[in-house]
């Protein structure tokens, strides 16, 4: 028996998609975690009728779905901006002023005295210039401390006064360049990205990728002339042990 | 003696001890030697000991999980002791290994009391207004493993309570422990993950979708798993503390299933109920039918004094004495003017709601007090002409006088079978717990289940069957025409569960028959009511006697004349007449009475047909719980007491024997066997069921005759409907486990948790019928029409199914028809 | 002891320009060892001499743990009855979650192919045809990359059907996470990976023998599989001529905090920080160490007494604490411990999964005493209780989260206690303002 289907909400288009990620993989319900990245790339967050169309099209009760949709801080359940604004405000981002950035995000993105609180969205959600600001865990880009991300590229080694920039800028509609990684779009673009449907993936990886700090090490070594042992001309893979 | 046997001899002298069984370990575990058996988890070894290890998630039905980290013990594994506490409900024993738990390690004491200060930091400590408070393994524990303080001081973690996740069950998250039980419950047990696990780390909590609530037909088990107050009934909260409860085991009522329970009474009323412990029928759970629907013991409409309709044709309240007199001589004149031509007597009508003792007394007063073999247990639509006749040569061949114990088929088997196919059968509505094996069979990989019917039920769709669709009908052509391989599948360790419904169907019965003679598939027949199967062998049927001997038997019947002290050929010859045999006679003037026990005329094939009957019977006897529209055509009412107030036993549809007990005495309330053997004795004869005792020795010195398991029918009448041009369809329809059923009468916290009625068919009936997903649709006969909204699902084509008894859907009685129907189907209408 | 140097193998192409392109990776060798593999003289090698190869390499797991490889790769039972009947499955761990930890984002921004070329050669050894790379969601630049790198392969014919003509499939999904640190453990990774909530699973069974879907599955670190191309292509000997006996071979460490040079530094095995220290030009603006983790934060604080440490698998734990993933923090003088162990206790809490109790509850607990302390509302009895729940949580809780989440508070009230008692109340007039220098001390 089926239920009312979120037919009017997800459209063809999305549909097949759901259907690409489900033939990914060798059991349907692996597509869940990505089908929920689309549904936040069509809805913006993941609505209760995100949660039926993932329900209906993987045969899972929607209580199932909800469990999963809670567990991940990527999964927003309210109407997001149309840039995710991420400030890693762990230990060691925060001993270098992520902590700072953070509030002073707080403060310029909140309005009436009000500071603006985590995952809460300045602007009509959607809307152009429209941000959702949010504190995060370890990014990944220690030695770039401290960092953010705007839909989840990279800005490295920011500062307060570098973040509000950023933030005026994407207010103001602007996109500026991350640091690494791809131009800038928008949330849902990334989103749908994540599902795993690029628009042009070839163009998409061009672009620095690695900062100075990831590269420090090589070119110190090659300044000096470090290097691993050279390789054997020839090796011979071991012989299988003998069978006991 | 080899040189080998020395060597073993030596070795098992040296350790001098005997040696370890096959297939156990032997482990130390406080000290203590102790062998298990391989792959016992740690904890169950430990309770065999007597060695009692505090814990919660762990629950020997459901998977391991590990999670709440209580029951942590020392482990010592091939000398080394393991560097961590380990958890000892889900290591498994292993040979050597030495455990050592709370009461010989410290640190396993210490481990044990820190995650209990843990458990507690955040646990509202309300137990003087919580419902578990009493019996509480969270208390207890506490008590028994915990810290006499807490350093918790800071800020607790709070929710809004209670969250109501159904109309019956209430969340109170603050109390919850996130053991998993429920979750783990709903999602393994009854397949119904329908309550999860939502958000994470500190805010985890137990939840339900925002667009549906935890309907589960199992939803009450987890009120009782949960090791914690967390969840509570709406029907049982705040009503008692359990020290202020009288706990007496008792038998389901409601279903065929068996299930043990136990009633938790407080000042002459049933607080509660629960699921008994009977590892062989339903392991530690119940359905909520079982648990919740007992309101029907307080209901307005019970019946409470004897009722005589007086001249002016009102019924009024009468004395014992006057009420059973009045009913005495109704029959008796009935009786006399009876005759074996015109065969215009009395007809006994008793139900399947009966013990096994008072469907005795009903199958002894029709042949002793009237003199008849026209008597029938079947208060269901039996198929019209054949259908009934029908069924009763199956039971008689393959069902009557069959039990575990004697070689029959049994829960186990279900469990242990290769393949089971049911047929006419949707075991979650009609058997829960048959349902909870099979889904248990499926789950483990052992068995597979087909399902011969017309949709993919969620039965279905849980016990992981594979559904052979049938056109309502065509059931027993599908099954003459069976795939080869599944056939195959049917030789070797298989069962056919059959149930009642199968009497809708001409045909059917012969054709399972058929199979499993072909194929040597074992049998099993699942009924509904919990009284069905024992009225069977108790010899409330019209052609057989108690102990399963056929009436058409003349030795059977002289044994019976013997046992019952009656003058050789004493019993009536000729085969009794059906259920709707009976009420056809008696519509067409050819009865004089009716003797009926607690048949609801609703519940049969034609409803009109059968309220007719009873108008037109001269003289009805009505012995009953409930004010029914049996009442209201009745001559005389005699009530009877319900299960609460009396003793006495069901066979459950394996055959087993279900004895209880009186939960509380009710002085007036007496059994039906007891009310039939005083108006016996009204009419001058002796009955011998004065007490349930009597009645029940009096059976079992009828030993059973075995069913014969026989091919007694070699025409098989099989159709292949053809599928009806729009607007027509095939109707297809059984009941449901919670809906308009008498007995689940003034609960309405369970009635919200029912499925709801809708109107079934696939897409391209859909198309041809004009009717949309979602929209109001109405299924019409000549007599009468019902509106619902229509779903859809994959029926066969031209095929619609409703529920048969639902609010709004009560097919037989709006409808007069039933299984296999033509009716028509239009878009629209109001519901 | 001769001077120490670094030894770039896994970072050696990162300078090269495009070195994330499948042509830059081939120009410098890339893909040589999986035709050797595939393409020997005599035809593809039997896949055990591969484990065989990097069991006598002594590849220790570069996720955190440390576990032999080759010896992880052996469990997968091999036959066509039983389990090793059901289809093997690699997968990749990607999730990099780990504070401190930026070391497989960067490889998978600059290098993908080396991951891919690992996977294809070690999904070969296993026996799996299927291969999923589960990469951090918020990695969303490295998803491009390894994708396009996947693309790539199977455009060569590196990847799909009939692999260089070997008559071996390999099928890879590039799969990308939802944000929970958890599902860096590989269990809940699973879990994860099958749409789940990322909570552990019971071990046994392993993973070898009950992975995903319930089928043998060899979970790896990306810089361990990025390491096998080198391996097939160096040998174990040239692996081994890296590192030290029991822990061999190079490895990224991530310097970052108060460092002049923050970056990724590949040196083997067995370096110090002290050594480590010079290439990255000492302490920022010379000030000096205070507390540092050799492997990120769950690994146990060290201080600066543990310059001279070998950052080796053996040498952290002899020290007190564990190699980790060799992300070095760094913080100076200017930081306050106990508000440092209340930040990373927020993350702890945060991340954990909520499935068992000690986790759950006591990263609950120990954030509120901790906020409460650095709040300057702490007593000296908070102290005591917060060892003795980080004791009730470490070994007792269902997965090594629990254990990471006391490392911070155990070890830092082991070097730093007097700074946790400067902060309590009970020396009032004195407590949180004493030490207003330190960062965070007056958050
Ligand atoms: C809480 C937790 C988080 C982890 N996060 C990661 C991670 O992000 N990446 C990783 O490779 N291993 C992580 N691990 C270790 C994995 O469980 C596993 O040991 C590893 O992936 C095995 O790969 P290796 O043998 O190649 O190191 C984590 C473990 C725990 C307990
Ligand atoms: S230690 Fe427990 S609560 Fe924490 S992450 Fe592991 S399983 Fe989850
Ligand atoms: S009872 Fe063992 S962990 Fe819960």
């Amino acid at each position: 028996m089926t239920t009312p289907t979120a037919e009017p909400v997800f459209d063809e288009l999305t549909r097949q998609r759901a259907k690409e990620i489900i033939a990914r993989y060798p059991q349907s319900r692996s597509a869940l975690l990505p089908m929920l990245h689309l549904v936040q790339s069509v809805q913006g967050y993941v609505s209760q009728d995100g949660i039926r169309f993932c329900a209906e099209q993987l045969d899972l009760t929607t209580a199932e779905v909800s469990a999963v949709v809670t567990f991940y801080t990527m999964y927003k359940r309210r109407p997001s901006g149309e840039h995710l604004v991420s400030v890693c405000t762990n230990t060691l981002c925060a001993a270098l002023g992520g902590d700072a950035i953070y509030q002073s995000l707080r403060e310029r993105l909140g309005s009436e005295g009000r500071p603006l609180g985590h995952e809460q969205t300045v602007g009509e959600p959607g809307s152009s210039g429209s941000i959702t600001l949010e504190h995060v865990e370890c990014l990944a880009a220690c030695d770039l401390a401290p960092v953010l991300q705007v839909n989840y590229e990279y800005f490295d080694r920011q500062s307060v006064e570098s973040a509000g920039e950023l933030v005026d800028a994407l207010r103001r509609g602007e996109k500026p360049r991350p640091t690494r990684g791809a131009p800038l779009t928008d949330w849902r673009t990334v989103e749908r990205e994540l599902a795993g449907f690029f628009d042009d993936l070839p163009a998409a990886v061009e672009g620095p990728s690695a900062a100075e700090e990831t590269l420090r090490g090589t070119r110190l070594a090659e300044r000096n002339g470090w290097a691993a042992p050279a390789m054997p001309e020839h090796v011979e893979l071991p012989a299988l042990p003998e069978k006991k | 003696m080899t040189v080998t046997q020395d060597v073993k001899d030596a070795k098992a002298v040296k350790a001098d001890q005997k040696p370890v069984p096959e297939g156990h370990v032997r482990l130390t575990i406080d000290d203590i030697e102790v062998d298990a058996p391989k792959g016992e988890i740690l904890i169950r070894t430990c309770e065999r000991l007597g060695i009692a290890i505090p814990r919660f998630c762990d629950h020997p039905l459901l998977e391991p999980a590990g999670a709440c980290r209580q029951c942590l013990v020392e482990v010592e594994l091939g000398g080394r002791a393991m560097p961590k506490p380990q958890a000892s409900c889900t290591m498994t024993v292993a040979d050597g290994m030495v455990v050592r738990t709370q009461h010989t390690s410290a640190v396993a004491d210490k481990a044990q009391q820190g995650v209990m200060e843990l458990l507690l930091i955040n646990h509202p400590l309300d137990c003087p207004i919580c419902d578990k408070g009493g019996e509480c393994p969270l208390q207890n524990q506490a008590l028994s493993n915990g810290r006499t303080d807490s350093r918790f001081i800071d800020r607790k973690r709070t929710f809004p309570k209670p969250l109501p996740i159904s109309t019956q069950i209430l969340l109170d998250r603050e109390r919850c422990v996130l053991c998993q039980r429920c979750t783990r419950f709903s999602d393994q047990i009854a397949g119904d993950p329908f309550i999860e696990l939502l958000e994470r780390g500190a805010e985890q909590q137990v939840g339900v979708a925002q667009d549906k609530p935890f309907q589960s037909y199992f939803s009450g088990n987890t009120i009782q798993i949960c090791p914690v107050g967390a969840l509570t009934s709406t029907a049982y909260r705040f009503r008692s503390r359990p020290f202020d409860l009288v706990s007496t085991p008792s038998v389901c009522e409601h279903c065929a299933s068996g299930c043990a329970q136990r009633a938790d009474t407080r000042r002459g009323e049933v607080q509660r109920r629960l699921a008994g412990n009977d590892a062989s029928v339903n392991e530690e759970w119940n359905c909520d039918k079982g648990r919740f629907a007992f309101r029907y013991l307080t209901s307005k409409r019970r019946i409470l004094r004897p009722l005589v309709r007086g001249a002016d044709g009102q019924l009024v309240e009468a004395s014992w004495t006057d009420a059973l007199r009045a009913a005495a001589s109704g029959l008796l004149a009935a009786k006399e003017g009876s005759d074996a031509e015109t065969r215009r007597g009395i007809g006994v009508l008793a139900g399947g709601r009966l013990t096994v003792e008072d469907a005795y007394a009903y199958a002894k007063f029709a042949r002793v007090a009237a003199g008849t073999n026209d008597v029938d247990f079947r208060a269901r639509p039996l198929g019209g002409t054949s259908g009934g006749a029908e069924e009763l040569a199956f039971l008689a061949a393959h069902v009557v006088g069959i039990a575990p114990d004697t070689g029959g088929l049994s829960y186990r088997d279900l469990e242990a079978a290769q393949t089971v196919l049911c047929v006419a059968l949707d075991p979650e509505e009609e058997s829960p717990i048959v349902f909870l094996r099979l889904r248990k069979a499926a789950r483990a990989g052992r068995t597979t289940v087909l399902h011969l019917g017309q949709w993919t039920t969620p039965s279905v769709a849980k016990t992981q069957a594979t559904l052979i669709p049938a056109a309502p009908g065509s059931e027993p052509a599908v099954l003459a025409e069976l795939d080869p391989a599944v056939l195959d599948t049917l030789r070797e360790n298989a069962v056919i569960l059959v149930g009642e419904r199968a009497a809708e169907v001409p045909g059917l019965y012969s054709r399972v028959s058929t199979l499993a003679l072909t194929t040597g598939a074992r049998i099993g027949w699942v009924p509904r009511r919990a009284g069905d199967r024992g009225a069977l062998d108790a010899g409330a049927v019209p052609t057989l006697l108690p102990g399963g001997r056929p009436v058409a038997d003349a030795d059977a019947r002289a044994e019976v004349e013997r046992a019952w002290g009656l003058r050789p050929g004493g019993l009536p010859t000729q085969p009794g007449r059906d259920t709707e045999q009976l009420l056809a006679a008696a519509a067409a003037g050819e009865l004089a009475a009716l003797v009926v026990g607690g048949v609801d005329p609703y519940d049969l094939a034609d409803p009109e047909a059968a309220l007719h009957g009873l108008r037109a019977a001269g003289f009805v006897v009505s012995l009953e719980l409930h004010a029914s529209a049996v009442t209201e055509l009745a001559d005389v009412v005699l009530p009877v007491a319900p299960d609460i107030n009396r003793s006495g036993s069901y066979l459950n549809w394996e055959g087993r024997r279900r004895e209880f007990d009186i939960t509380l005495t009710a002085p007036g309330m007496l059994p039906d066997c007891r009310v039939l053997d005083t108006l016996a004795a009204e009419m001058d004869l002796d009955l011998g069921t004065q007490s349930v005792a009597m009645a029940a020795a009096e059976l079992a010195a009828l030993t059973a005759r075995r069913s014969v398991g026989a091919d007694y029918c070699r025409t098989s009448h099989s159709r292949n409907p053809l599928a009806p041009e729009a607007p027509r369809a095939l109707l297809a329809t059984w009941r449901r486990l919670i809906d308009e059923s008498s007995l689940a009468v003034d609960e309405p916290h369970l009635a919200g948790t029912a499925r709801a009625p809708y109107v079934l068919c696939n897409p391209s009936t859909a198309a041809k019928l004009g009717l949309t997903e979602g929209q109001l649709t109405t299924v019409a006969t000549e007599r009468g029409a019902l509106t619902l909204p229509m779903r859809l699902a994959d029926l066969p084509d031209g095929v619609v199914w409703l529920p048969a008894n639902s609010p709004g859907s009560r097919v037989r009685a709006s409808l007069g028809v039933g299984h296999g129907a033509l009716v028509t189907v239009t878009p629209g209408g109001n519901s | 002891m001769t001077e120490a140097t670094l030894t770039p193998v896994l970072t050696r192409s990162w300078t090269s320009a495009r070195s994330w392109s499948q042509d830059t990776y081939e120009r410098l060798g890339g893909y040589q060892a999986l035709r050797a593999v595939l393409r020997g003289a005599d035809g593809p090698v039997q896949p055990d001499r591969l484990i065989q190869l990097v069991k006598d390499s002594g590849l220790r797991g570069r996720g955190g743990a440390g576990f032999p490889t080759g010896l992880k790769w052996s469990f997968i039972p091999q036959g066509t009855t039983g389990a090793a009947a059901k289809p093997h499955y690699l997968v990749l761990n990607a999730d990099e979650g780990e504070p401190g930890t930026c070391k497989d984002i960067p490889l998978m921004m600059a290098d993908p192919h080396s991951l891919v070329e690992g996977c294809v050669i070690t999904s070969y050894a296993i026996r799996a045809n299927y291969c999923a790379i589960y990469v951090r969601g918020e990695a969303l630049h490295c998803i491009r990359r390894v994708q396009h790198a996947v693309n790539e392969a199977y455009a060569a014919g590196y990847l799909g059907k009939n692999i260089l003509g070997s008559g071996f499939d390999l099928d890879i999904v590039v799969h990308a996470g939802a944000g929970a640190y958890i599902c860096g453990e590989e269990t809940a990774l699973l879990d994860s990976l099958e749409g789940r909530r990322g909570q552990p699973r019971l071990k046994p069974p392993f993973p070898a023998t009950a992975g995903l879907y319930g089928a043998p599955t060899v979970v790896n670190n990306v810089e361990t599989i990025a390491s096998v191309p080198a391996i097939v292509r160096g040998g174990s000997e040239w692996f081994r001529a890296m590192g030290t006996a029991k822990s061999p071979g190079p490895k990224i460490y991530s310097l970052s905090g108060h460092v002049e040079l923050p970056g990724q530094y590949e040196a083997p095995l067995g370096i110090t920080l002290r050594e480590l220290l010079v290439m990255a030009g000492g302490m920022k603006d010379g000030i000096p160490l205070k507390f540092w983790t050799p492997g990120g934060s769950s690994t146990p604080l060290f201080t600066a007494e543990h310059l001279d440490v070998p950052l080796d698998f053996e040498g952290a734990a002899a020290a007190g604490s564990m190699l980790g993933t060799t992300a070095i923090m760094l913080f100076n003088e200017t930081v306050s411990v106990p508000w440092a162990v209340m930040k990373w206790t927020e993350f702890y809490k945060h991340e954990s999964c909520g499935k068992c109790t000690p986790c759950r509850e006591g990263c609950y607990w120990l954030l509120e005493i901790l906020r409460r302390m650095v709040a300057g509302e702490g007593t000296e009895s908070d102290i005591e209780t917060m060892l003795d729940v980080c004791d009730n949580i470490l070994g007792r809780s269902f997965c090594a989260l629990g254990d990471g989440a006391v490392s911070p508070i155990a070890s830092g009230i082991q070097y730093f206690r007097q700074e946790f008692l400067d902060l309590c109340k009970t020396q009032a007039g004195t407590g949180p303002a004493a030490r207003a220098d330190l960062v965070g001390a007056q958050a």
